[in-house]
């Protein structure tokens, strides 16, 4: 079973709640994908709309929630986002964002590594969103984080595992968990994922913005459990060269 | 007086608590956190806290994200 920071989850695919058309829609797709633990994000409450209420909609016995810092755009914003998910009684686990180019997305490596250090001192149990750098996950989880969420690809884009051979390296050298986070845009991207040893994968638009949410969401647990599974029995070796999958024995017949 | 509520200008009538405020705008007092002027007030404060003049809140709340 999965552990990060003393705490077990049966799946392994978290599920954002982000971009889903209705509420309705993300609890359905929620459940079918068999996720235990899901991301949200903090925003100023619509005055215009004071029922939309996430918490009204999502069971916290059912779902553990891991908030998000996203919208920081540096140390100093992502820590006070993470001080207002705590005493919004998100608890202390934190997904850490810290995106200062709204255009690509990707995460600030200097800042998020910052961070880092202040919220582990400030007892947040902290998972950052980082770019597939390996030297990066090994000073985050000097600097005491629970796990990496290195990216696939950039947030939203669908576009898979682009980062495959540095996320084989983050987990050859990981002393924590490591979740892959933000691109993965179909199921045989979360199972290539699980197949060469993640230990989670985070999922959010492409199951939100599918034709099928809910089925989506099924086919998301499906390919990560047997993405996991693969990894556990062990891959075949690839190799240059053909090998016979048939024996070579026994055709002399064919001569006569 | 006026206070700047999620960065509108917002006319409030005077002796208006925190919770009072909330309550007006019928949000539930468990799933919204208020920031004013950038602290980040405890629940039982919102009972006892005065707004003023000027005051600078924030309401922020959990919503759908990745």
């Amino acid at each position: 079973m999965l552990e990060i920071a003393g705490r077990t989850f049966r799946s392994r695919l978290f599920t954002g709640t982000g971009k889903f058309s209705s509420s309705q829609v993300m609890r359905d797709a929620l459940d079918a994908s068999g996720s235990e633990m899901v991301t949200v994000a903090l925003r100023r409450v619509d005055l215009n709309d004071p029922g939309d209420d996430i918490m009204q909609v999502l069971d916290r016995q059912k779902f553990f929630f891991l908030p998000n810092t996203s919208g920081a755009r540096n140390a100093d914003e992502a820590m006070r986002l993470a001080r207002l998910a705590r005493a919004s009684g998100g608890g202390n686990w934190l997904k850490l964002e810290v995106t200062p180019d709204p255009r690509t997305l990707l995460p600030d490596p200097i800042e998020t590594l910052k961070a880092t250090e202040e919220l582990v001192k400030d007892n947040f149990i902290v998972l950052p969103y980082m770019n597939a750098d390996p030297i990066l996950a090994l000073r985050l989880q000097d600097a005491g984080a629970s796990a990496v969420m290195p990216l696939g690809a950039p947030i939203g884009t669908n576009r898979g595992l682009l980062t495959i051979h540095q996320v084989e390296i983050i987990i050859s050298q990981a002393r924590v968990p490591v979740v892959v986070d933000a691109g993965l845009g179909a199921p045989s991207h979360a199972a290539l994922a699980m197949e060469i040893g993640a230990d989670a994968v985070l999922v959010n638009t492409a199951i939100a913005v599918a034709g099928d949410p809910i089925g989506m969401a099924q086919a998301f647990a499906k390919a990560t459990e047997a993405g996991r599974q693969a990894y556990e029995a062990g891959l075949g070796q690839q190799g240059d060269a053909a090998s016979a999958s048939s024996p070579e024995q026994g055709l002399g017949f064919l001569d006569s | 007086m006026n206070v700047i509520i999620n960065g509108e200008k917002t006319e409030i009538a005077p002796e208006t608590t925190v919770e009072d405020h909330l309550k007006h705008l019928d949000l539930n007092l468990d799933t919204v956190v208020v920031e004013a002027d950038g602290l980040i007030l405890k629940q039982e404060e919102y009972a006892t806290l005065m707004l003023k003049d000027g005051m600078v809140l924030e309401l922020i709340r959990f919503i759908g994200g990745g």
